[in-house]
């Protein structure tokens, strides 16, 4: 039988950094760093969120067809204005990692100018999406008008909440880093946000494809 | 000013929820009296209320779980005592009250007791067995809990103020729009719903984190005692689950909310879609609820018979593939949607192949007590009530999984008797025989062993009672939530199953009791070892009640079943095993975020009940703000000095080294290596 030990704790208390004296293999080294436990939770977080992503998929792919005599997606999709949308938040998501860049050379002035033109980016594909929202409904195409523009609107409206809510986070954001540094946990914050922001991508390179590129195919 | 709100939603006219709510009312105004009077309120905050402590939150969804336990099972009264009287009579209870409390009763049973009581038991366990000192997210811990208590205070305030939804407890559209349930009573259950939601989406990341990326040394993955897999696997769940629900409540809300035409029998909607979404949730739940009572059989079960688990990786391989094939099964819910003969078979297939993992479990359990020494202790009892009713429970579902014969039985007693010989039989025994097993660990003194029996024979003989009848009755036809009924035969069943019933509400008199009898006698009662039940994980190394920071030291784990190989060695060396200097301890500090945004959310969910909008700006701008605040807290841990950590684990290790002695004299080294 194997004797177990008590090993001595270090400087570390919650022995965070892998410090082990018999030095096992990863997966028997103790508690992950800090770092790592945030953002794998983030992640975790963030996949949830594509599924329920993916059940508004569901819900837009079995009422596509639905249009109760209304318009079709081929009728109200303008796929200039979604290429500029598309555009401004995959540039978003670039600046976003610049932002990232400078957080981790502790540049302040780079993170600002990075974060703020990210904020600016996202605004502006904001924008453009409230003025297609507005649009569909001045002209009897809103939410209540069919099923299928039900699910288009909860689909999409519910990524462009995402955004919003995410740019509420990046002042948040840029206001603790003016407030606190880059210490650790704002560090740690700031990863999660990156990974936030990426995913809006992840799932607007779906959205896109699904809604308003077959759409407009079909 | 008030939206929809007016004196006329107080129901002054019916005297039966004016009267509970008044009851409920005396009794939460008088315990909240006597906490001020006797002065007990800053103990409260301090140590319960803005606690992050994973063992403390544990106890708080216990708590809540079984006050809620006390609502629904008087629903369940309630219906039963309808029932036995209903026949070509009205009863006591008019329809649209009747069909409201089948409604609560489901819908409190599943979301406000099962799964309370599952996540309060993984909370407080699973680190204690991973050998840490916390989740990964104490703070999201305490949210997560407190958004759950908020859903449960909506539900609770349906009763006095407007009504409970009369759809059935998942709320099946058309009948859930606003069409044809324009009152207050489904937005209540959409909004208790997805706050309640957003808590148990909350503790499933928090868990799964902490399982694969918070453990103690050597603690890899087939170290992990099988509690800690179990939990796993219903937390996967819970985090690909649960967004479903979140979205399918999202969509059935702008039904409701907006005139959206998700659901609705115009404008293109399909109602059937809701049935599909719901239940891809739904069926996944139903495995949540029944994994970690799974892993508390098999803690119970090996530590009773004093053997290790049988076939420890077949368990872990048995538990993960009912976690994969979960997520395959949910059309069996509507085999009678008409969705074809081949999609049925396919799901009806599906469904039969979850027996397979299932009966290697219960196989496991069987041959671990198999040449054991067995002690007949109360969650030892729970257990093999458990195995006995859960294969007549498995049984009836592999019948009904023949999508021919569940064409007969849809919606039938059949399958209320079903499902709740799965769920009492399964979870319930299961949340039990965990409740009993590991209340000495958090209080420090065990539970009434006499009164735990009593308790344990009314519910298993009840459940026989008051559910056998009901299988009876599916075979002559009966269909669920009746409020009457015209056919005499029926009547006598529905009488006995009433005396069932009652059965099991003295059995839940026992467990009142038995609280009540333990808190009295607990001295007498006191586990001064931290090692009641000759343990074999890891929480039986620490003391009962475990300190704040649990382990003194991280301990490092070498093999299967971590406190025995300790403890054995402890027993071979004859001495404890030494300990190297203590060290002082980093600890999350304490927070109100959890609580104050348990208000706000309140705030929020009545005010979008009744569609009071400023005030759900108030709530709004007030969750905000409160995330901000602690966003901008400095000094988020304390540290607990090496000598308060010493002085505490002092204790422990005499009691322990007291244990030893005593063992050792009645086990002599000498005398085993001989043997």
């Amino acid at each position: 039988m194997t004797a177990v030990t008590f090993s001595p704790s270090s400087a570390d208390p919650h022995r965070l950094g892998h410090a082990h004296p018999q030095g096992y293999s990863d997966s028997a080294a103790g508690p992950a760093p800090k770092r790592v436990i945030t953002g794998f939770g983030f992640w975790i977080f963030l996949l949830t969120d594509i599924v329920m992503f993916s059940a508004f998929f569901a819900a837009y792919a079995v009422l596509v067809g639905e249009t109760d005599g209304g318009p079709t997606g081929a009728e109200i999709f303008e796929l200039p204005r979604i290429a500029l949308e598309t555009a401004l938040l995959l540039a978003s998501s670039f600046t976003c990692g610049m932002a990232a860049i400078a957080a981790d050379a502790g540049n302040k002035r780079w993170f600002y100018i990075s974060m703020a033109v990210t904020a600016v980016l996202g605004l502006g594909f904001l924008g453009l999406e409230l003025q297609e929202f507005s649009e569909l409904i001045e002209h009897g195409a809103g939410p209540t008008r069919s099923a299928f523009l039900s699910a288009f609107f909860t689909l999409v409206g519910c990524h462009g909440l995402h955004v919003s809510v995410g740019i509420l986070w990046l002042l948040t954001m840029m206001a603790q880093v003016f407030a606190k540094g880059f210490r650790a946990n704002i560090m740690r914050r700031l990863l999660c946000f990156g990974l936030f922001w990426h995913t809006l991508d992840i799932v607007w390179v779906a959205v896109f494809t699904i809604v308003y590129l077959m759409g407009t195919v079909k | 000013m008030f939206g929809k709100l007016t004196w006329a939603a107080i129901p002054f006219d019916q005297p039966i929820p004016l009267v509970t709510s008044a009851i409920v009312g005396l009794i939460v105004g008088a315990v909240l009296l006597w906490v001020l009077v006797k002065g007990y309120l800053p103990y409260i905050w301090r140590e319960w209320i803005t606690s992050v402590d994973h063992k403390r939150i544990g106890v708080m969804y216990v708590l809540l779980a079984s006050i809620m336990l006390l609502r629904g099972f008087a629903d369940a009264l309630m219906m039963r005592a309808q029932q036995a009287f209903a026949f070509n009579a009205p009863g006591y209870l008019p329809p649209e009250h009747y069909d409201q409390i089948f409604t609560a009763h489901g819908t409190i049973m599943i979301f406000f007791v099962a799964m309370p009581f599952v996540t309060g038991l993984m909370n407080f366990v699973v680190p204690l067995q991973l050998g840490v000192r916390d989740v990964a997210f104490p703070t999201i811990n305490s949210v997560g809990f407190w958004l759950t208590a908020t859903g449960a205070l909506l539900i609770n305030l349906s009763l006095f103020v407007g009504e409970f939804a009369r759809t059935g407890w998942l709320a099946y559209p058309p009948l859930s729009e606003a069409a044809y349930s324009p009152g207050v009573g489904v937005d209540y259950y959409l909004w208790a719903l997805q706050i309640a939601g957003v808590g148990t989406l909350t503790s499933g990341i928090n868990l799964v984190t902490t399982i694969l990326k918070v453990r103690t040394y050597g603690m890899t993955y087939l170290r992990m005692p099988v509690f800690c897999w179990t939990a796993l696997a219903s937390n996967l769940l819970i985090i690909a689950a649960f967004p479903i629900l979140t979205a399918t409540l999202v969509m059935l809300t702008l039904d409701r909310y907006l005139g959206f035409h998700f659901f609705t029998n115009d404008g293109g909607g399909n109602a059937m879609m809701f049935i599909n979404l719901i239940w891809a949730w739904g069926h996944p739940e139903v495995y949540i609820l029944i994994l970690p009572a799974f892993g508390v059989f098999s803690e119970v079960v090996s530590t009773f018979s004093g053997k290790p688990l049988f076939g420890y990786r077949s368990m872990v391989a048995a538990t993960m593939g009912i976690c994969i094939l979960s997520f395959m099964v949910w059309l069996h819910h509507f085999f009678t949607m008409g969705a074809g003969p081949d999609v049925n078979a396919v799901f009806g297939i599906a469904t039969m192949i979850i027996a397979v993992p299932t009966g290697v479990k219960i196989y496991n359990w069987l041959f671990t007590m198999y040449g054991g020494r067995i002690r007949f202790e109360t969650p030892m009892l729970w257990s093999v009530g458990f195995i006995i009713t859960f294969i007549v429970g498995g049984m009836t579902g592999v019948l009904m999984a023949v999508p021919p014969a569940d064409f007969v039985l849809h919606n039938s007693l059949f399958l209320i008797a079903h499902f709740h010989n799965v769920i009492i039989g399964g979870v319930v025994f299961g949340l039990f025989a965990g409740y009993t097993y590991w209340f000495p660990k958090a209080f420090g003194f065990k539970l009434d062993e006499e009164l735990g029996k009593k308790a344990f024979w009314c519910w298993f003989i009840g459940y026989y009672v008051a559910f056998t009848p009901l299988y009876i009755l599916g075979f002559l036809g009966m269909t669920r939530r009746m409020q009457h009924y015209d056919v005499a035969a029926w009547q006598p069943w529905l009488i006995i199953a009433g005396i069932g019933a009652l059965i099991i509400l003295a059995g839940i008199g026992f467990q009142v009791a038995q609280i009540v009898v333990s808190i009295r006698n607990r001295e007498a009662l006191r586990d001064v070892t931290g090692d009641p039940w000759d343990g074999r994980s890891l929480e039986w190394s620490i003391a009962s009640p475990p300190p704040v920071f649990n382990f003194a030291f991280m301990p490092d784990v070498s093999g299967e079943e971590a406190y025995w190989t300790v403890k054995q060695t402890a027993r071979s060396q004859g001495a404890l095993i030494p300990r190297p200097p203590y060290q002082p301890i980093e600890m999350p500090r304490n927070t109100a975020t959890g609580f104050v945004c348990a208000i706000f959310s309140s705030i929020m969910g009545f005010a979008l009940i009744w569609q009071i909008w400023w005030m759900l700006g108030l709530g709004a701008f007030g969750a905000f703000a409160t995330f901000v605040v602690f966003a901008w807290r400095d000094h988020d841990e304390y540290e607990i000095p090496a000598a308060t950590v010493e002085a505490l684990d002092a204790e422990n290790r005499r009691a322990r080294g007291i244990a030893l002695e005593d063992y050792l004299k009645t086990n002599p080294i000498e005398e085993r290596q001989s043997a």
